[in-house]
């Protein structure tokens, strides 16, 4: 029950690439959203829940990866660091969840348990990663349950789930070609001759935009500029077509232009294969264009989580209404100083006592924040904010 | 680049300092931080009170001794080593078997150990005359309390050699010697290895790029052949004294580079710190952000690297002497130590002989440790 | 890569050139002319050498001319493989070396070869399983392997295995085999030989290269492509052989050209000890008796050897890295 058996994808033009099952998962998508907000279509799902932000909120069961009490923590020699200390959220089928947070705040950890690839000495210590890539049959598995090297999990690696990294300068092997790369990865997840998959990874390589694939299958990544190495990198990635897109950072390391070629990719490459994206960066800019929902961390714990669009327009936490006033606007005038966050992040050895933002937060309480730690809780129907203010 | 990070965190520390949390964060400085760290090493720290255990019998050398060094003896040649004992059943006696002269087959006089007879060890005992800082003294950690002592009331600890000298007091002598020549090969490949170094990542350019290529062709070539053929090339005649710094100058040879390498690449990779462009844009002048900025984050290297040379001058002068190209009679250092024992037929006869070899990879060992330590304990990436 | 060949090429020969210098130098540091040690090696067999004699000894040597036409020289000299007269041997320096270059480099690829099989694996499985007690195993014997001097193991294995067999496991043959022609017998017999000299030349190297391995592994198992490799669904060892370890060992196996001349010139002493019959065992007799055109060969070749074993290290190097490979110029 764990994968799904499936068949093996065939080189794009030829016709028959898993068709049946592909609209299957469309049909399915638009019956879901149909439930929801009745939308109309499933490719375009993302809009739907964006804008339903005000209607019903997400119900769990029918998110296609929900993760539930994530704990990861890191075995140092100067003690535990709590990485990932309780996170929770949902990722709903065909839609993109934007997790933000500053450096430092156990992002890139949740997404690297996903997949159990955290680096020792991290080790996942509990919680619950419900992947269910048929929300009709309920039909989910807790990835947990599966050893980090077990088969099982080996297959949902690369092939349910993917993920594209931050530096893509550094993440490929300078010492192989592009092909040799791609190919491996087509070899792990699927039955096709050594021919079928060298024209899948051509017509990859086509479908993000990198002229000249054929020749490139040839060169090795240090021929490729670094946006055009990204895009090999989601290339790599999509070839399997994957269910769970995560991405970790994927604009951080390159300029605003490519940025923005990379994040329409994305979004075309979500619309064209019905695939949800866990979107991760500390660049709320990047969270208003991709995201439908966003999750807010601070020190390995969710503080914030809801529609994209409440959340720029009534963020609840104050650590939210922090972040996004030290984003400059357009409409202040140049000589007002840009408002910033007081204090820095204290280390994950040194978290504070109660609330771990009660140091730097605007609406600090004594005898509250700095006492107890703050549950997170529905403030509306959309909504869930982690906060004192908002406790009954 | 420890430095880097960790004065950085200084002057975060200290710009974020008005919010409370903040000052809280203890600041530690450089050298605390990797004391700490180097603390953290177990092996190191015990190869560390190795070596100083070994520096120690370089000072106390004589005071540790029991019997002369170059007391000569033919009757007593290759006595077996009498064991110190602490107890005499269950009562503590310090002690040892005695030696009892006898006749051989061929009527030479020879000594056997007797351990139904025992001589007894003191503390403090009186022993030969030596000097310590400036003082002449007889008194030795222990021994028979008798200067005049004879073969048969004589303590050997170790056994004798050919000529019947005592193995364990030539063995604390030829400690001193080996490692003063460490010692002295390190100062002076300190000072040529930094101050080459330091021009070199200082000038850049031409000069340095003329240093880094002698630099690297002095590193090609083969270190045995070479040292063996300039060992071998002072003239036999040469005093103790003259031939010890030639050998000295000929170990320390190659131990410069190594230095020049790591002073040179740690200032060039200080140059590019963030904290040293902040102390230029601070306007703090180029003396002081050598000696306060750069020198300190350097320092840990410059003694680690010492510290592995100082391993490899040691395997260095014992291997010469031991091929007797090094050191000669009657200098005594580990290598004219082990140069009694090169013929196998010897060992076979006398094993003890190889004690000295014993003592070269203990210090070997533990200097390689401590260096380990320091390095790892400087290494910005080691956790 | 043609500019990086150039450049490389230009440095190996001004090395080289120092390294003739140097062995010059030594050549002439001994007190007095070879022409004198000649007299006095000849007056002890009993020949007596008139003055005027060895005058024109001295006027063919050379030895009456400036320091640097004394040079060049002997540097034409050695250029023709004209290599001077060995007094310790009564031979020319060239018969000499030739009779024992077989042995030598024998022992010397043998040892390579035990350093790599022995010490790749052993540095993998260390940086892999970092902390656990294999590791902490190898990397005690890894420092072991360094911190003893080669010529002390030799002796305490040979006195072991004296006190323990009463075989006097010296030579690299059986006395019947010595003058043999080459036979399966023989190749046997050597083989046999070989393993003690093998295993303690090889252990600094093993334990250095343990090290190495283990330090390059450890460097290149934190990088990201191995995370995106992890990410493909790829099992540990798969990922870890292909990238990572590819990476690592790079450097080491393109150092294999370095490693030889120094294994080489580092048996002198282990020959000495197991009186091996080897170049470098020639070369200490030669040392002992101020026998300066054996030796001075024996420094200046293991230098060029050296020398020449580095620059193809260096290009072994830039050929495994597509990036300096393609480059073009």
């Amino acid at each position: 029950m764990t994968t799904e058996t499936r068949e093996p994808p065939a080189p794009l033009d030829s016709g028959f690439r898993r068709n049946d099952d592909a609209s299957a998962r469309i049909g399915d998508a638009s019956a879901r959203n149909d439930d929801m907000s009745g939308g109309d279509d499933g490719v375009s799902a993302r809009n739907d829940v964006a804008s339903g932000g005000n209607g019903d909120s997400p119900v769990a069961g029918d998110a296609i990866l929900s993760v539930r009490g994530l704990e990861t923590q890191f075995f140092t020699d100067e003690g535990i660091v709590r990485a990932v200390d309780g996170v929770d959220f949902d990722v709903l089928p065909g839609t993109t969840m934007g997790i933000v947070g500053e450096s430092g705040c156990g992002k890139s950890i949740t997404a690297k348990s996903i997949l159990q690839i955290v680096e020792a000495p991290g080790r996942i210590i509990n919680g619950e990663i419900s992947y269910n890539p048929r929300p009709e049959t309920n039909s989910s598995t807790d990835l947990l349950s599966f050893d980090a090297n077990s088969n099982e999990m080996r297959a949902i690696r690369g092939g349910e789930i993917s993920m594209i990294f931050q530096e893509p300068m550094t993440s490929f092997s300078g010492l192989h070609t592009f092909g040799n790369q791609i190919d491996e990865t087509l070899r792990l997840h699927t039955n096709l001759t050594k021919q079928e998959r060298f024209d899948l990874g051509v017509d990859w390589l086509a479908r993000v935009g990198i002229p000249n694939p054929t020749q490139r299958m040839h060169e090795y990544p240090f021929r490729f500029s670094g946006g055009q190495l990204q895009r090999a990198m989601i290339a790599m990635a999509m070839c399997t077509n994957p269910r769970v897109l995560i991405a970790d950072e994927p604009t951080t390391a390159l300029d605003v232009t490519t940025q923005a070629q990379i994040l329409d990719l994305l979004q075309r490459m979500q619309e064209e294969n019905d695939m949800a994206i866990l979107f991760i960066t500390h660049d709320l800019g990047v969270i208003s264009e991709i995201a439908d929902e966003v999750t807010v961390m601070y020190l390995g714990k969710v503080v914030e989580t809801g529609p994209v669009f409440s959340f720029f327009d009534e963020p609840k936490h104050p650590y939210s209404k922090a972040l996004l006033t030290s984003i400059p606007s357009m409409f202040t005038s140049s000589r007002e100083r840009l408002p910033s966050i007081s204090g820095s992040i204290p280390h994950p050895q040194n978290r504070p006592m109660g609330c771990a933002f009660h140091p730097r937060c605007q609406s600090f309480m004594e005898g509250t924040c700095d006492v107890r730690e703050p549950e997170l809780a529905s403030v509306n129907e959309a909504q869930e904010v982690s906060c004192f203010l908002y406790e009954e | 680049m420890v430095a880097g990070a960790q004065s950085g965190a200084e002057s975060d520390a200290q710009l974020v300092g008005e919010s409370d949390f903040e000052a809280e964060v203890e600041v530690m400085s450089q050298r605390q931080l990797i004391w700490r760290r180097f603390r953290r090493h177990r092996l190191a720290m015990a190869a560390t009170v190795i070596v100083a255990l070994f520096y120690s019998i370089v000072v106390f050398s004589d005071f540790l001794a029991t019997n002369d060094p170059e007391d000569i003896e033919a009757a007593r040649q290759y006595t077996p080593p009498q064991w110190l004992r602490l107890f005499d059943g269950f009562k503590p006696d310090l002690h040892v078997c005695r030696l009892v002269g006898s006749r051989d087959e061929f009527l030479r006089k020879v000594y056997v150990k007797d351990c139904d007879q025992k001589v007894d060890v003191q503390i403090f005992a009186r022993g030969y005359e030596y000097k310590l800082f400036g003082l002449t003294l007889d008194r030795h950690l222990f021994g028979v309390n008798d200067p005049e002592v004879t073969a048969e009331d004589a303590i050997f600890l170790l056994g004798t050699d050919v000529q019947g000298r005592d193995l364990y007091s030539r063995l604390m002598r030829g400690t001193r010697l080996s490692l003063l020549i460490g010692l002295t090969g390190i100062f002076i490949s300190l000072i040529v290895g930094t101050m080459l170094g330091a021009v070199s990542g200082f000038y850049g350019g031409f000069v340095d790029n003329l240093i880094q290529r002698s630099i690297e062709i002095v590193r090609s070539i083969p270190t045995i052949p070479l040292y063996l053929g300039l060992a071998a090339a002072f003239p036999a005649d040469w005093s103790v004294e003259r031939r010890f710094f030639a050998i000295t100058i000929v170990v320390s040879l190659f131990a410069w580079t190594e230095l020049a390498r790591v002073v040179r690449g740690r200032y060039l990779a200080m140059r590019q710190e963030d904290f040293v462009t902040a102390a230029i844009v601070a306007g703090a002048n180029q003396r002081r952000i050598i000696f306060r900025h750069m020198l300190p984050s350097f320092y840990s290297h410059i003694i680690a690297a010492s510290t592995l040379n100082l391993a490899f001058m040691v395997i260095s002068e014992t291997t010469l002497s031991f091929l007797g190209l090094g050191l000669q009679p009657p200098a005594i250092s580990y290598g004219t130590l082990l140069f009694t024992a090169q013929n196998v037929q010897t060992v076979a006869l006398a094993p003890w002989l190889l004690i000295p070899g014993i003592f070269v990879v203990v210090l070997v060992l533990a200097l390689n440790f401590m260096g380990d330590g320091i390095r790892d304990a400087a290494d910005p990436y080691g956790s | 890569m043609l500019a990086f060949f150039i450049r490389r090429i230009i440095y190996a020969i001004i090395a080289m050139w120092a390294v003739s210098v140097i062995s010059f130098v030594i050549i002439n540091l001994p007190a007095g002319d070879f022409v004198t040690t000649y007299i006095a090696t000849q007056l002890a067999t009993g020949n007596l050498i008139l003055e005027a004699e060895a005058e024109s000894l001295r006027e063919h040597y050379g030895l009456n001319d400036p320091v640097y036409v004394q040079y060049a020289k002997w540097f034409t000299r050695i250029l023709r493989g004209q290599l001077g007269f060995s007094f310790e041997f009564t031979e020319p320096v060239r018969i000499v070396l030739e009779r024992n270059l077989l042995n030598t480099l024998l022992l010397g690829t043998f040892t390579v070869v035990f350093i790599w099989v022995v010490a790749i694996p052993i540095g993998i499985y260390s940086a892999v399983k970092q902390y656990s007690v294999g590791d902490y195993v190898a990397t005690f014997l890894g420092f072991l392997g360094l911190g003893i001097p080669d010529f002390l193991i030799g002796l305490v294995a040979l006195w072991l295995i004296l006190d323990l067999t009463g075989f006097l496991a010296t030579g690299l043959y059986s006395v019947e085999y010595r003058t043999a022609a080459w036979s399966f017998a023989k190749m046997w017999d050597l083989a046999k030989h070989l393993i003690l000299p093998v295993a303690i030349l090889g252990t600094a190297g093993t334990a250095a290269l343990i090290r190495v391995t283990r330090a390059n592994l450890l460097d290149e198992l934190k990088k990201p492509y191995v995370t995106t490799a992890r990410a493909k669904g790829l099992t540990e060892w798969q990922l870890i052989m292909k990238y990572p370890v590819r990476y690592a060992l790079n450097p080491v196996i393109s150092l294999t050209a370095y490693v030889l001349p120094f294994i080489i010139s580092g048996s002198v002493v282990l020959s000495f000890v197991l009186d091996l019959p080897t170049i470098g065992r020639d070369f200490l007799k030669a040392l002992t008796a101020q026998d300066i055109y054996l030796s001075g060969a024996v420094i200046l070749f293991s230098g060029w050897l050296t020398i020449i074993g580095t620059f193809v290290s260096d290009l072994l190097l830039a050929w495994v890295d597509p990036r300096i490979r393609l480059e073009e110029d």
